[in-house]
């Protein structure tokens, strides 16, 4: 992988975790980060530079539904889950 | 009897408490924020019931909600175009998951209406010459129902028995085809104990006798690979919010080669090839397209991590609890949705404990009687056994520490309600329930 390559895939990362995180939702926040390291994780050791173009497009995608999404889940956000109480986790 | 009375009267405390639930209470309001100081909202381990709706769905659907309001059946302006099209594609992304043609994708409300569609409009339009239809005890109740509806127009209906493992025999089917059989009707994954009827099989036996295959595929598609040609089926019912996407709509396949004839249930304009008047709700056309094509894309990475928190749950419980039975076949299965039965221990006074985690002892639809599922009684289990179960519904979005709390207040309370009763003080004591002779009041 080329070194700007990697840069771009590793700033994309960053930008995707971080906004999973404004989900208020508790079961959206952890799926959303969840799926995301495991997505990365599985297609680590890609080599085709088509291939990573492809993922790259995708995951630009998603990451601006969960910017979007991110921002109505916590206009609309809810009381706590239980078990996100301290003392319950 | 004194039982029934104390749970009657529990229930009658629970239900205002329902009924605020249902109500402003603590629940959203546009633009309010969680303070924290309100009550916590319980887990969600429900998901047969209904599934929350994936954020990348709702991201589908809202341009339709707000900008394109189009009337899909308008064909003399932009606003009906662009609609259409996105109903279109909705419809080819439906196809897609279960190797459809879009042509042969219905949309409708939901399973019900799907259901209903398919099984009284077959029978309907092949009234002059058939009259006979196969079904099973364990389908959903709109599919019992329109049969007993059905049964009142002349029509005759075999309900077929399941094995102990909620599971039919094959031999049994085989036995019950009459030469005026139209269609037989069973289900893929049943949607109180999970089991997965030998789809395949009925498929390839309905073909040989030229009898129509529709199975309620509701709580399978999106999570078991589903092929409506590999598995001849001829109708098949889909669910929007079974797999993360919007209630109030559903889809119906309906085969054209060889060709499925039904009578419509709606008179109207005629959309959808004239089988299901009505306009087209686009958005959740929309959305239910969207939910199917996270879903194909999801499939194994869901079906792998629900397979391992169902298993985090059944063997944690089962190694803490003695006398907990799984309800259903162990093998053909769906894992995320077990079905527990804790002996000694009344199912209602559970779930009223467990009122931290948001469970049901079975389908949704009667989970207001306190009447044991029918399900439960169609696989033979004993009533008390039936009285004590508890359904847990795993889905994409939950957590370990979601099981993990489940099972700790579930094992606790079990403990807990174990040591009030009775009967399990004289099973530790070595007398057998069964012999006793209860006095009749």
């Amino acid at each position: 992988m080329a070194a700007s390559s990697r840069a771009q895939v590793l700033r994309l990362y960053r930008a995707l975790l971080r906004e999973s995180q404004r989900f208020s939702s508790y079961n959206y926040r952890t799926y959303a980060i969840r799926r995301i390291r495991d997505a990365f994780r599985e297609n680590k050791n890609i080599a085709d530079s088509e291939k990573i173009e492809e993922l790259l497009n995708k995951a630009k995608a998603n990451l601006e539904v969960i910017q979007r999404q991110g921002t109505i889940d916590h206009m609309y956000a809810t009381e706590k889950l239980i078990i996100e109480r301290p003392g319950n986790t | 009897m004194l039982l029934w009375r104390r749970l009657a009267a529990l229930r009658g405390e629970r239900t205002p408490r329902r009924l605020r639930a249902g109500g402003p209470g603590p629940g959203p309001g546009p633009g309010r924020k969680s303070d924290g100081g309100g009550a916590p909202r319980p887990l969600y381990m429900d998901v047969q019931a209904t599934t929350p709706l994936d954020p990348r769905v709702l991201d589908s659907m809202l341009p339709y909600l707000t900008a394109y309001y189009g009337n899909p059946h308008s064909r003399t302006h932009a606003y009906g175009w662009e609609s259409e099209a996105a109903m279109e594609k909705a419809r080819q992304q439906v196809a897609d998951l279960i190797g459809a043609d879009s042509r042969e994708i219905i949309f409708t409300s939901g399973a019900t209406e799907s259901n209903n569609m398919a099984i009284k409009g077959v029978a309907r339009f092949y009234k002059s010459r058939k009259k006979h239809i196969i079904t099973t005890q364990t389908e959903h109740k709109c599919v019992l129902d329109s049969c007993r509806s059905l049964e009142t127009e002349g029509f005759h209906i075999t309900y077929l028995p399941v094995k102990k493992s909620g599971l039919i025999d094959l031999k049994e089917l085989e036995a019950a085809f009459q030469p005026d059989t139209s269609l037989v009707s069973v289900m893929t994954v049943n949607n109180e104990i999970g089991v997965k009827q030998p789809i395949h099989d009925i498929g390839e036996i309905c073909r040989a006798h030229k009898v129509f295959f529709h199975t309620d595929a509701a709580q399978a598609i999106g999570k078991i690979p589903m092929d409506v040609n590999n598995m001849k089926i001829d109708l098949m019912s889909i669910s929007g919010h079974k797999i993360y996407g919007p209630k109030g709509v559903g889809a119906l396949y309906v085969r054209r080669r060889p060709r499925v004839r039904l009578e419509p249930l709606q008179s109207g304009g005629g959309q959808e090839r004239g089988l299901r008047s009505g306009t087209v709700p686009t958005p959740l056309a929309v959305g239910l397209g969207a939910a199917c094509e996270v879903a194909q894309q999801e499939m194994e990475y869901d079906h792998k991590r629900i397979s391992q928190l169902a298993e985090r749950l059944v063997t944690k419980i089962m190694s803490e609890v003695p006398d907990v039975v799984m309800n259903g076949d162990q093998e053909h299965r769906y894992p995320g949705c077990i079905n527990l039965s804790f002996a000694y221990v009344e199912g209602e006074s559970l779930l009223m404990a467990l009122k931290d985690v948001a469970l049901s002892s079975g389908s949704a639809c009667t989970s207001a009687s306190l009447e044991p599922s029918y399900v439960l009684r169609a696989i033979g289990a004993d009533e008390d056994l039936a009285h004590s179960s508890i359904r847990f519904g795993i889905g994409r979005f939950t957590t370990e520490e979601e099981v993990d709390y489940t099972v700790q207040k579930c094992i606790q309370h079990v403990k807990r309600l174990r040591e009030m009763s009775p009967l399990w003080e004289m099973v530790q004591d070595g007398i057998d329930l069964k012999s006793i002779k209860w006095t009749q009041h």
